[in-house]
């Protein structure tokens, strides 16, 4: 699985020369999932929309930054982001000289992050199609069920610090996108619409009983459950003023 | 008439528990009888004047006595750490921590104390955290209260109501996962008036890990979720690593001095059955709660939960710490050496009476399972220096919970291999106990041996390798022992 991946750098690292296009965004077609926990244990409709193929670099970020002063680090409104706020920056412009340009942009508080996609004409994408995009392998829509698969989500998961890597370093899915596991978290628009605790025990059987339904859900295969569980967590602790190291977000576009 | 005299055994008990009983209710002072007694004030309504900073030590050390202190206000400074650490010799794991240590770090509070606890999650990590008090009286423990995302800090703070030894751990989804890899620790709640002075206190925890490999398998092991939810351990473990308290990092004490150690078990599934090999425990905290029990052989230690063991040294020598669920002791990697070093008691141990060592393999040899492998090709013989860097591997995953870090073996138990005559005289006897185990007395630098060495799994690369390695270390002589060595010795 893991030469696979070496390969596919290799040959990304070609076709990133196209990368950095005002519109390198994939076509997502819409579909019925069922989402592990949320609104409603019911299935969920998601539509056609685009979503960008790489998170947003660096480099991009610092274009923004560029046109929009009002965002900068000594500029920026404390509300809408706190104090590690591009922490990986050693000015307003400028990395840090160990940072990548074209590594994932991280340290960005959920504020910061949508009004950047607002600024390009697109939108952070909602948690379902965020989740819907993720559920993906190389081959298939859906790779919920594979065990390689979630093992990689996991493993993915226990290391610290994997931000510091090119954006499309990990694998490219079936829709080509890359980094939906792998490189850092993402932002999702409505990212608190699950609301979790982070203590597990009153997450199963509080308010929140589709939880419950997760949590009984899992067989000895289940690795899966896990995997999500981890994301909803990471998602239940985040606020919208929050910068966080391994976190990062890609724009998404509604299609008319 | 056998019937009658258990019923009078049984009434003659029962009156000597009600004098005990008695005697009980007039003396104060024990820990045990805190709660009834009218002295002491309600802990919900000690007030605290004064405030500090917690002293936060790494295992296996405690921070002081609060014997000398009132209860105050005291502040906890936790840093949340995810980093990759050594399980064993050549085994890399990627370990979540508190404190930067595993067990975590151990804090020492008393009865009353107003704790303000600052859980900080550190910027590079990935994944929020919180954490769950066992001495905690609130919703989850301070669970609730305590979810930090990577890059926070949070802050809470709870009232010290009852005394005893707790376990701490995070408690974020999926919540097993994090116990596994290493989030947990202790939290001491002394009695107003402290414990009893002793002269040596220590802070042990035991832990099960699950990796990709199996136990010893060379590199970087990924966590195994399946073998966790089927309680297949890998490694158990005491303070987070095979070899965490022998050789260097061995516990230490002299000859009468008074141990105490704060044992916990942080799980995330196996139930501990703390031994230590050549030592009767004088006082056990069941459970760590108020109930005492004396002269014990073996606690049971449940997962989440810990125990305060006190016991007093009376001869020098290796006392081993071990799970005496025995497999998980020589096989697993649960133990670990407290040296005592001091004036010999013949009274007490005369030297030449062999220390009750269990055998779990019986008197006889045993071998391990051997798989079935097809026929290697001819491979090309390793040089020295390689032979020597996997023997060393072999050495820590194979030979070191017998033979000890640095060959020393265990005296009366398991034979030394540094500047061992029996060793050195000759090599193919020495090829052959590897290959085919060995039991029955030999002596080994002037001391009888009576022991049993199962027959050991390897390849014969792996035995010429092991087997150089130990030859040229701690003083040996020097002999490298090829692969054809070992095919002859076999063959034979």
């Amino acid at each position: 699985m893991f030469s696979k991946f070496v390969t596919i750098v290799v040959i990304i690292f070609f076709s990133l020369i196209s990368y950095g296009q005002k519109e390198n965004m994939a076509l997502i077609k819409g579909g019925v999932y069922t989402p592990l926990y949320g609104t409603d244990s019911t299935p969920v409709r998601v539509e056609n929309f685009k979503i960008d193929v790489y998170p947003v670099t660096n480099a991009e970020y610092v274009q923004f930054l560029k046109d929009n002063p009002k965002w900068r680090k000594s500029n920026v409104i404390a509300l809408f982001a706190d104090d590690n706020y591009m922490r990986h920056f050693k000015d307003d412009l400028n990395l840090k000289d160990n940072e990548l340009p074209d590594g994932p942009m991280t340290n960005v508080s959920w504020f910061a992050a949508k009004k950047y996609c607002e600024c390009l004409g697109k939108r952070l994408p909602t948690l379902d199609e965020w989740e819907y995009v993720g559920m993906a392998d190389e081959k298939r829509v859906d790779a919920r069920t594979k065990e390689e698969y979630n093992k990689f989500i996991l493993s993915w998961y226990e290391k610290p610090n994997s931000y510091n890597q090119k954006v499309g370093s990990t694998f490219k899915n079936f829709w080509g996108v890359y980094d939906m596991h792998g490189l850092v978290w993402e932002w999702t628009q409505d990212f608190n619409s699950v609301l979790i605790t982070g203590e597990s025990r009153s997450d199963v059987d509080g308010g929140n009983q589709n939880l419950f339904c997760g949590g009984a859900a899992l067989g000895s295969s289940d690795l899966m459950n896990y995997a999500a569980f981890m994301r909803y967590a990471m998602r239940g602790s985040l606020k919208a003023n929050y910068s966080v190291r391994n976190l990062g977000f890609r724009c998404a576009k509604s299609i008319k | 008439m056998i019937d009658s005299q258990i019923k009078n055994g049984l009434r003659r008990f029962a009156s000597f528990s009600l004098l005990l009983g008695a005697a009980s209710l007039f003396s104060c002072s024990g820990g045990s009888n805190q709660e009834h007694s009218t002295k002491k004030m309600n802990p919900e309504d000690i007030k605290v004047v004064s405030e500090m900073m917690a002293e936060l030590t790494a295992p296996p050390f405690v921070p002081k006595s609060t014997a000398d202190r009132a209860a105050t206000k005291l502040i906890v400074h936790m840093e949340i750490l995810e980093e990759t650490g050594q399980m064993a010799d050549g085994v890399d794991y990627v370990y979540w921590t508190f404190g930067g240590t595993v067990p975590g770090s151990f804090i020492r509070t008393k009865v009353g104390d107003e704790v303000e606890f600052h859980l900080k999650n550190h910027p590079d990590n990935k994944l929020p955290h919180n954490i769950d008090l066992h001495a905690v009286t609130g919703p989850g423990g301070g669970a609730v209260s305590s979810f930090v995302a990577p890059g926070r800090e949070i802050v809470f703070s709870f009232k010290t109501l009852k005394p005893g030894l707790y376990v701490y751990h995070c408690a974020t989804a999926p919540v097993g996962m994090h116990i596994a890899n290493g989030m947990y620790g202790l939290i001491l709640v002394e009695p107003e008036e402290g414990l009893p002075p002793v002269d040596k206190e220590y802070y042990v925890m035991q832990g099960d890990f699950y990796t990709e490999g199996k136990y010893g398998e060379q590199g970087l092991q990924a966590f195994d979720m399946q073998k966790a939810i089927d309680e297949k351990a890998d490694y158990v473990v005491f303070n987070g690593k095979v070899g965490a308290l022998s050789g260097e990092d061995a516990l230490t004490a002299k000859v009468g001095e008074t141990v105490r150690i704060f044992f916990g078990n942080g799980g995330p599934n196996l139930v501990s059955s703390f031994h230590i090999i050549g030592e009767i425990f004088d006082r056990v905290t069941v459970e760590a709660g108020t109930l005492v029990n004396e002269d014990v052989q073996t606690t049971l230690v449940p997962a989440g939960g810990a125990a305060m063991i006190e016991f007093k040294v009376d001869v020098p020598g290796e006392l081993v710490l071990v799970d005496h669920s025995i497999f998980r002791a020589f096989n697993k990697g649960a133990l670990g050496v407290m040296n005592v070093t001091g004036p010999e008691n013949p009274k007490i141990y005369s030297g030449t009476i062999q220390e009750g060592i269990y055998l779990p393999e019986g008197g006889t040899i045993q071998s391990m399972p051997v798989e079935d492998k097809e026929p290697a090709a001819p491979v090309a013989e390793k040089s020295k220096a390689e032979k020597m860097a996997l023997g060393k591997k072999l050495y820590g995953s194979t030979c070191f919970a017998c033979h000890q870090a640095n060959g020393e073996g265990i005296a009366g138990a398991f034979p030394p291999l540094a500047k061992a005559d029996y060793l050195n005289a000759d090599v193919d006897r020495a090829i052959n106990i590897v290959l085919r185990g060995m039991s029955g007395e030999i002596v080994v630098n002037g001391e009888k041996y009576n022991s049993v060495m199962t027959a050991q799994n390897l390849t014969d690369e792996e035995v010429a390798s092991v087997m150089t390695f130990v030859y040229n270390s701690w003083g040996n002589n020097g002999t490298e022992v090829t692969t054809d060595m070992v095919k002859k010795v076999r063959s034979k």
